[in-house]
């Protein structure tokens, strides 16, 4: 495994940004999630970590080395895509074992069918080894797609989405292994998503993309209580964070355009009465869809808690979070 | 608006039972949601409230008149259905009118309705426009037009958000259930996600192969499961189920779980064999002197809290604890139950014991 660096890295299309000035170092053995929406850059910084594209400036750096003169086999990186892409007509074992008989490696069999019995043991398809791949399921399938990078011992692991195209069960269930791969293998991974409950549980470090620019790197924790922005705050949370005048409560620092109040921000019982438009039941916590002052905002309540529609309740912030006019944090 | 009631409903296809005995009421103006896995009959359920298909036997009735009979188009209830099934050579405004124009409704009625559905929809502005060039939203919001402007006693929603991407899904049912706010229209919806059930919903019913595993209120399903099947079904994490062979006998408020003893709910019923304790995630905390040990396997941090797995003598299980209390993988540590909050099931029946926890929600189930 190895350390990879990006240095102010750039790629347009035309005039689309793909990334911006990206200068980011995922450490050996981390599990690093690059977290956006849909167009901000993400499979683009995969795709040139990999040497699918060309940067227009910048450089990648693996163990210390430039790669940007290597081709995408020479620069042994593995990726896994959203949509898996096996091979229909082979077996989940020869799938797995493909990477390992390019003549790249020249692999000796013997050491093939060691990493085969690991990997399936990893992701747990020993059973299935001799299926043909279509009579897979579709999480066996996403499995079996992850398996075949794991094979093989790149210096990273680029993961697109993997588990976007799955049920919620399974998305649970594989984010769970993920992570468990990960620290057994000690392997280092650059992870895409737009999901922030995969970035929160399996990340070592969240780098939030905006418009081609990295805006923070840091522990989930540290994007989650101390975001730079309220565009990196919403990104975390769920329900999603708050964002009310940031004079409604009175006393905002100077500069305060909006204040942030995720729902552990908010006191009940004193300060600024709402009203309860909607109780939503979800069994661990009840969600309390308000009014206040004309703007809508969300709290959160314990299910034993009474309170009903058309209640009202009084609240007041707790160590918020305050923004000015740019959207920046101000601290 | 109407109320629904369903009595012993079934179909079979040839040999396979697709729904297998289900009663059930809808009230008048509820948003009820038929949850399952895929293939455990709400979809077959639905499409025989609406008359698409025909029951094998039992009885459908609307307002009170048994429709078992009658075809789908003497029913009067609109169905919406994933994949929003709109003219693609017909602008917003005659999609929606259409429905009304084949009716020979008059012109000047058909005009103060459409105002009416495209401004609880929010669509005034689109009218005019081709379907063919609008965004997700828009094209569900017109599918819905069309729906609602027959005024019809009912809607039948078979996952009309299951096309969507995430966040998006998430607007679109909070759109749509305060769009039901407004008009309290009766309303069945068929889904398989437990959270946009629990969201939405005012009850839901939970089936499982054709089977109605529980009815009711969310929280009421979520706190007083009345089978494994529910217990796991409902919530995220799923409810834990540490597994110990012993015995229950009425009155009791204790279970020996090996050697440690476990204050329940007072149970109502005798058990004797092997036996499972289920307790949400929510209701286990960790303290450093609990009686009953067990090690931390891993953490992941939610932001507002974190999930703890843990392996325990009966079984991993995974409690729902601060974001600020330390645990650390390795660690052992001692855990506390949320006694009032326990079920017991039967582990071969997966059926819950009577208990003051869940009197009155068994039997009604």
């Amino acid at each position: 495994m190895a350390e990879v660096v990006l240095e102010n890295l750039s790629k347009s299309f035309g005039a689309t940004v793909g990334v911006e000035h990206v200068t980011m170092t995922i450490p050996d053995g981390a599990f690093v999630v690059l977290l956006g929406p849909t167009g901000v850059g993400k499979t683009t910084t995969l795709r040139l970590i990999a040497g699918l594209e060309k940067p227009d400036q910048g450089d990648v750096r693996v163990n210390g080395q430039s790669v940007l003169a290597l081709n995408p086999a020479q620069r042994n990186v593995t990726m896994v895509f959203q949509q898996y892409s096996l091979y229909p007509h082979l077996s989940v074992r020869e799938n797995l074992a493909f990477p390992l008989r390019s003549p790249l490696l020249k692999t000796p069999q013997e050491e093939i069918n060691h990493k085969i019995r690991n990997v399936a043991e990893v992701l747990r398809i020993e059973h299935k080894l001799n299926n043909k791949v279509t009579e897979l399921s579709g999480g066996e399938m996403q499995r079996v797609a992850i398996g075949r990078a794991l094979v093989r011992d790149p210096s990273i692991y680029l993961m697109d989405e993997p588990l976007s195209s799955l049920d919620a069960k399974l998305r649970d269930e594989l984010r769970v292994e993920l992570k468990r791969i990960h620290q057994s293998l000690g392997a280092t991974l650059l992870y895409v998503t737009h999901n922030q409950i995969e970035a929160m549980t399996m990340a070592t470090h969240v780098g939030v993309l905006q418009n081609g620019k990295l805006v923070q790197f840091g522990s989930p924790r540290e994007i989650y209580e101390n975001p730079v922005s309220q565009y990196v705050a919403e990104r975390l949370g769920s329900p999603r964070i708050n964002v009310l005048p940031a004079d409604l409560f009175g006393n905002a620092p100077k500069g305060a355009k909006t204040i942030g109040l995720r729902t552990e921000h908010i006191v009940q019982g004193s300060g600024i009465e709402g009203r309860i438009n909607r109780v939503e039941h979800l069994g661990d916590h009840t969600r309390l869809h308000m009014s206040l002052a004309g703007h809508n905002m969300i709290a959160v309540m314990d299910p034993q808690n009474p309170a009903s529609h058309g209640d009202t309740l009084a609240i007041s912030p707790q160590n918020p979070l305050y923004f000015d006019a740019d959207g920046i944090r101000i601290l | 608006m109407a109320e629904i009631v369903i009595e012993n409903l079934r179909k079979n296809y040839g040999d396979f039972t697709a729904v297998q005995s289900s009663s059930f009421k809808v009230d008048d103006g509820d948003f009820f949601m038929l949850l399952g896995p895929s293939g455990c009959g709400k979809t077959t359920t639905m499409r025989m409230i609406a008359g698409l298909e025909m029951p094998t036997s039992g009885q459908i009735y609307i307002d009170g008149e048994d429709v078992s009979g009658k075809p789908a188009a003497d029913r009067d209830i609109a169905f919406v259905f994933q994949m929003f099934a709109l003219y693609p050579h017909l602008n917003v405004r005659n999609n929606i009118i259409y429905p009304l124009k084949s009716e020979g409704m008059p012109r000047a009625q058909i005009k103060a309705k459409l105002a009416e559905v495209s401004k609880i929809l929010g669509i005034e502005d689109i009218l005019q426009r081709p379907v063919s060039g609008l965004s997700g939203g828009d094209r569900q919001r017109v599918a819905l037009g069309r729906a609602i402007v027959r005024d019809p006693k009912a809607f039948m929603m078979d996952e009309p958000l299951g096309a969507l991407d995430v966040e998006f899904r998430e607007r679109m049912a909070e759109e749509l259930r305060a769009l039901h706010d407004r008009m309290n229209a009766t309303t069945v919806y068929v889904t398989h996600d437990q959270l946009e059930a629990m969201q939405m919903g005012d009850k839901i019913v939970v089936m499982n192969h054709g089977v109605i595993e529980q009815f009711g209120a969310p929280q009421i399903i979520y706190d007083k499961p009345a089978t494994m099947f529910v217990a796991d079904f409902i919530g995220s994490p799923s409810m834990n189920f540490l597994h110990f062979a012993g015995k229950v006998s009425a009155n009791d408020t204790r279970v020996l779980l090996g050697d440690h003893a476990v204050e329940v709910p007072r149970q109502l019923a005798a058990y004797e064999g092997d036996l499972v304790l289920g307790i949400r995630p929510e209701h286990i905390t960790l303290s450093d002197d609990g009686a009953y040990r067990a090690e931390v396997l891993a953490s992941e941090y939610l932001g507002t809290n974190q999930i703890v797995t843990l392996n325990t003598a009966h079984g991993q299980v995974k409690a729902r604890i601060r974001a600020d209390q330390s645990a650390n993988a390795g660690e052992t540590v001692g855990l506390e139950f949320d006694s009032g909050r326990i079920t017991l099931f039967a582990e071969q029946s997966e059926k819950a014991i009577l208990s003051y926890l869940n009197e009155g929600v068994l039997e009604g189930g």
